[in-house]
């Protein structure tokens, strides 16, 4: 047993040196994941900051000026022209100059100073129709503001209903509150990943991986060997990506370290299992690294990271269920966000440890498998 | 005179000759390597699927508590409004602790509470529907928010229809999202998928290919044939050029026929920018192959500087627009954005030349720097 463990140690320190002695592989392993980080916590936000639009103001009166500068002064908003013409509408959306066009009728006060509605135009560009919702929004939210305050001034009254919202554990909805919790687990299982598979490949392509059959190791203890390194490597690259956003960005921590590196290592025994599946079915690095991605891309898009789960089809949230980066991505949220203990993630635990102990499980089967 | 022409022709014959049979060789070889054909026609079909169906952005049936405190006619038909909505499914309660416990369970994603006051209050002129959302995904606890406010909105229009006395207004908006009046997200996730094909083919692959030839040493034993360096890279290049091609079919052809996504330009302008970008791509993957040498550090560099930043900073998913400067200043070097400008455009807007035209420029001039610099990076590397 001693000896069991003293070889998967030795084994493992011959790993971490073949990754980790070329300074491009450090490299790679290392500054990627902090720097992806960084950037995509700017990135990937919903939120708009910065709509262009114009304004075909055909009234020019008061009320209209009101409103526009109402828009100006949204900060969400800048306004880039004002036309003059309909054709113009067109093509400053049609090549994409603007984002949006407001469209203000020429009786719009006429018809408010005499108690009767009157409509704005909002035509948005939906090329991303994501964006284009968005900006409709705060358009409507602009307005609304304009309503309830041209009511006041000019004493209209009849009831009116408040819509008073409120969110939960992301007061003001940063879209970045749900990435870089999400980016913990996504950029780690990347590169654990493709590490584990690419290692043992790399014995097999060079011929080696047949050295290390014929030495005393048994195929459990080449296995262990080759999934505590890929481990080691995901724990610093995790906690590179947690200090990034603690420090960084400062996001809000609610839970405790220690619930969430239960999840994290979980996770990383999930991804590892995984990993050493696809280098067990792969002949070359080549095969290896193409068949992770094959395997990453729908992990990475079915988790909860750009859309929701639950706004995929049944089938697919079916599918979801063998993804260990969509219960990371829980874990790390509502660890972060909610403060979740231990025993509100189990619906997310037990998945984890099941697909953990399966893959493994195969890929030590296959090693041997192979052997014979 | 004569002699020269004819010997300059016959040398162009052999130049032909030796591009094509290396061309012959690496089409084999993708054809014999599952991984290969994996990538060129499994991925693009599975991402297809999962582009397709699995993503979305819009928010439909989002379970709901609608907590009625109040018993009065007007309560209840407010509650009735959150109910026929099609974008909510809601689950009338008389609890908030109820509620609460749903929404921490995640069964629910929002609370709508009607307080027992409101009835008074609406009749003094000045009601408060709360509206309470689950923070952890902003994106969609944003959608909730306008569609709340959308219910409440048509509920009150309703109100003032049948006479009653409500604040309507008085300004109203009417939108209209122009290319994608269905407002459905499908219509310009799927044309970012094209992007992604084509940078996983036009790179990665090639990147993983040459950078076995010269971690194997195979490529050095070619440059002592007569084989020249541009017949190399183009015997490379041809195949995966091919490849590309026909990734870019099948998602045209599953855009247009399997989700039935419009392409209101021509299909030519869109094969012309096609063919410009897999160019790009497959220059940027020569080039970090010579540069690399090394298949584990070739892949992950490929993943760094061209898979995910077409998927991240192309401007497909996540706005360009939302961006802070420096991050949009990094983006005008990248290949993919302008890429994405032309498909978006071709596909929903048409062929608008004031979009198309630049972006195409940028790509050409792209592919020309790397496909050079790939060249001259090779010819050193000889010595």
């Amino acid at each position: 047993m001693l000896e069991s463990i003293r070889r998967i140690l030795g084994l493992t320190w011959k790993e971490l040196l073949a990754v980790l002695k070329d300074p491009r592989g450090r490299f790679t392993l290392l500054v990627p994941p902090v720097f992806q980080c960084l950037i995509y916590g700017y990135v990937a936000t919903y939120d708009l900051n910065d709509v262009p639009y114009a304004v075909l103001d055909r009234d020019r009166s008061a009320a209209s000026r009101d409103l526009v500068a109402r828009l100006d002064g949204s900060r969400a908003f800048h306004r880039l022209a004002d036309l003059y013409r309909t054709e113009d509408l067109k093509t400053a959306i049609d090549e994409r100059r603007v984002l949006l066009v407001i469209g203000i009728d020429s009786d719009f006060e006429r018809r408010l100073l005499l108690g009767q509605s009157a409509d704005v135009q909002a035509i948005a560009d939906g090329r991303n129709s994501n964006t284009a919702g968005t900006a409709l929004g705060y358009v409507g939210a602009v307005v609304t503001a304009f309503n309830a305050d041209w009511r006041a001034a000019h004493g209209q009254g009849g009831s009116q209903v408040r819509v008073a919202s409120r969110a939960w554990y992301n007061p003001n909805l940063e879209t970045r509150w749900h990435m870089i919790p999400s980016l913990i687990g996504t950029l780690t299982l990347l590169q654990t990943l493709l590490l584990t598979a690419m290692s043992v490949a790399r014995e097999r392509e060079e011929g080696t991986f047949d050295q290390l059959l014929v030495t005393p190791f048994r195929p459990v203890e080449i296995m262990a060997g080759k999934a505590l390194p890929s481990l080691l490597i995901g724990f610093v690259q995790a906690t590179n990506i947690l200090l990034v956003a603690q420090l960084w960005f400062q996001i809000p921590f609610a839970g405790s370290f220690l619930t969430l590196y239960t999840g994290l290592s979980l996770f990383l025994l999930a991804a590892v299992g995984i990993g050493l599946l696809v280098s067990s079915i792969a002949a070359t690095m080549q095969q290896a690294m193409l068949y992770s991605f094959l395997v990453m891309m729908p992990f990475a898009l079915l988790s909860g990271l750009a859309t929701p789960v639950s706004s995929m089809p049944e089938v697919l949230q079916e599918f979801t269920r063998v993804n260990p980066l969509r219960y990371a991505i829980d874990i790390a949220e509502r660890v972060y966000l909610e403060g979740a203990g231990l025993d509100l993630l189990v619906p997310d635990l037990w998945p984890l440890a099941l697909i953990a102990i399966v893959t493994l499980a195969t890929a030590s089967w296959l090693f041997r498998h192979r052997v014979t | 005179m004569n002699a020269t022409s004819r010997s300059r022709q016959r040398g162009f014959a052999a130049k032909q000759r030796r591009v094509w049979s290396l061309v012959r060789k690496e089409t084999q070889q993708i054809v014999r390597d599952p991984s290969s054909i994996a990538v060129g026609v499994v991925l693009p079909v599975i991402l297809i699927l999962v582009f397709g169906y699995g993503l979305s952005l819009d928010v439909k049936n989002v379970p709901v508590a609608v907590v009625l405190e109040d018993p009065s006619p007007d309560a209840v038909e407010l509650a009735a409004g959150f109910q026929l909505s099609p974008y909510f499914e809601a689950r009338l309660l008389t609890s908030m602790s109820r509620a609460r416990e749903l929404m921490l369970a995640r069964q629910v994603d929002g609370i709508v509470r009607i307080r027992p006051d409101f009835a008074r209050h609406l009749s003094q002129g000045d009601a408060e529907v709360q509206v309470l959302v689950h923070g952890t995904d902003a994106n969609k606890a944003r959608i909730i928010q306008i569609y709340a406010q959308g219910a409440v909105g048509q509920w009150t229009a309703r109100r003032a229809a049948e006479g009653k006395d409500v604040a309507a207004g008085p300004v109203m908006v009417r939108d209209r999202i122009w290319f994608n009046e269905a407002n459905d997200s499908h219509h310009f996730l799927v044309p970012g998928l094209v992007v992604l094909v084509m940078t996983l083919i036009g790179a990665l692959l090639t990147a993983m290919v040459m950078a076995r030839e010269w971690e194997r040493g195979t490529l050095e034993s070619l440059f002592v044939t007569p084989v020249r360096i541009d017949e190399v890279l183009l015997g490379k290049t041809i195949p995966y050029f091919a490849l590309g091609m026909v990734g870019l079919s099948l998602c045209l052809l599953a855009a247009r026929f399997l989700f039935q996504i419009p392409v209101r330009g021509s299909v030519w302008v869109l094969a012309g920018g096609s063919m410009l970008y897999l160019l790009v791509a497959l220059g940027i993957g020569l080039l970090i192959s010579t540069a690399t040498k090394s298949q584990f550090v070739a892949s992950q560099v490929t993943m760094l500087v061209s898979f995910l930043p077409a998927f991240m900073l192309s401007g497909f998913l996540f706005d360009l627009r939302s961006m802070p400067a420096v991050v949009r200043a990094i983006t005008t070097i990248l290949p993919a954005r302008y890429y994405v400008a032309i498909l978006q455009t071709v596909f929903l807007a048409g062929d608008v030349w004031g979009v198309i035209v630049p972006n195409a420029a940028v790509l050409a001039v792209m592919a020309a720097v790397v496909l050079l610099l790939s060249r001259a990076i090779t010819r050193k590397k000889l010595d």
